[in-house]
């Protein structure tokens, strides 16, 4: 189980960045977060934004359209 | 506030008064500022009014900039789209799609960008030319020039001019 969970679904770009930049910045290094999203260019925008930022994209998974990325905060 | 923070860098200047330019301005400031990137966003000419109060606001004005504040847009919400604008239908048109794709409009992406501490930086000197008082444009900004400008965008590695 992630620590916190990020439910972004419905919501527009740039919002489910916004929201999972949020709740990361509440996590310890080691933590981990599940972001769910149905914006379409989530999977370019999490696997560019989780690489920049410094933390590590552990899963990501697609099923009837929303996307669940588990990040770990480093 | 140290001048030597390690934060990666955006800045953004905002020269159109278009809903469709702004709104990508803030998307991207927005973004930049969830990747933990210090942004500013510096207003000029045309830019200004998309941080006008939407109210009146009663300041001494001479003639021509008295004109030039009924002429301009009051406001994030009184902005006119770069194309199809068609006389204030489109502007009406893009808010009600924006809605119906959960997009956020001009003053939430405002909000959100102040919340997220964007720097949100007014050119004086194109104030004084459009006859725009600190009073008129929104709580929160700061008053610069070029100099204040390029001492943000010299560190930083994502400028644009929109």
């Amino acid at each position: 189980m992630a620590d916190i969970v990020v439910d972004t679904k419905g919501l527009a770009c740039p919002m489910p960045i916004v929201r999972a930049k949020k709740a990361l910045d509440t996590l310890k290094p080691g933590q981990t977060m599940e972001v769910l999203s149905t914006d379409k260019g989530s999977l370019q925008d999490f696997t560019a934004w989780v690489k920049q930022t410094g933390n590590e994209l552990v899963t990501h998974e697609v099923e009837n359209g929303v996307f669940k990325f588990l990040v770990k905060k480093l | 506030m140290g001048h030597e923070s390690q934060k990666e860098k955006t800045t953004i200047v905002l020269f159109s008064g278009d809903l469709d330019k702004a709104i990508a301005a803030f998307i991207i400031a927005n973004g930049a500022a969830a990747y933990d990137h210090d942004v500013t966003i510096f207003f000029t000419f045309w830019g200004l009014n998309t941080m006008r109060k939407d109210e009146v606001v009663k300041v001494k004005k001479g003639f021509l900039e008295k004109m030039f504040g009924w002429m301009m847009p009051r406001g994030a919400k009184k902005l006119g789209l770069s194309k199809m604008n068609m006389l204030g239908m489109g502007p009406e048109m893009i808010k009600h799609v924006m809605k119906k794709h959960n997009a956020l409009t001009l003053p939430q992406l405002i909000e959100l960008a102040q919340d997220q501490g964007v720097k949100l930086v007014a050119c004086t000197m194109t104030m004084d030319l459009l006859g725009l008082k600190q009073e008129e444009l929104i709580d929160g900004m700061e008053y610069a020039g070029v100099a204040a400008y390029l001492g943000d965008a010299t560190q930083a590695k994502v400028n644009l001019f929109i």
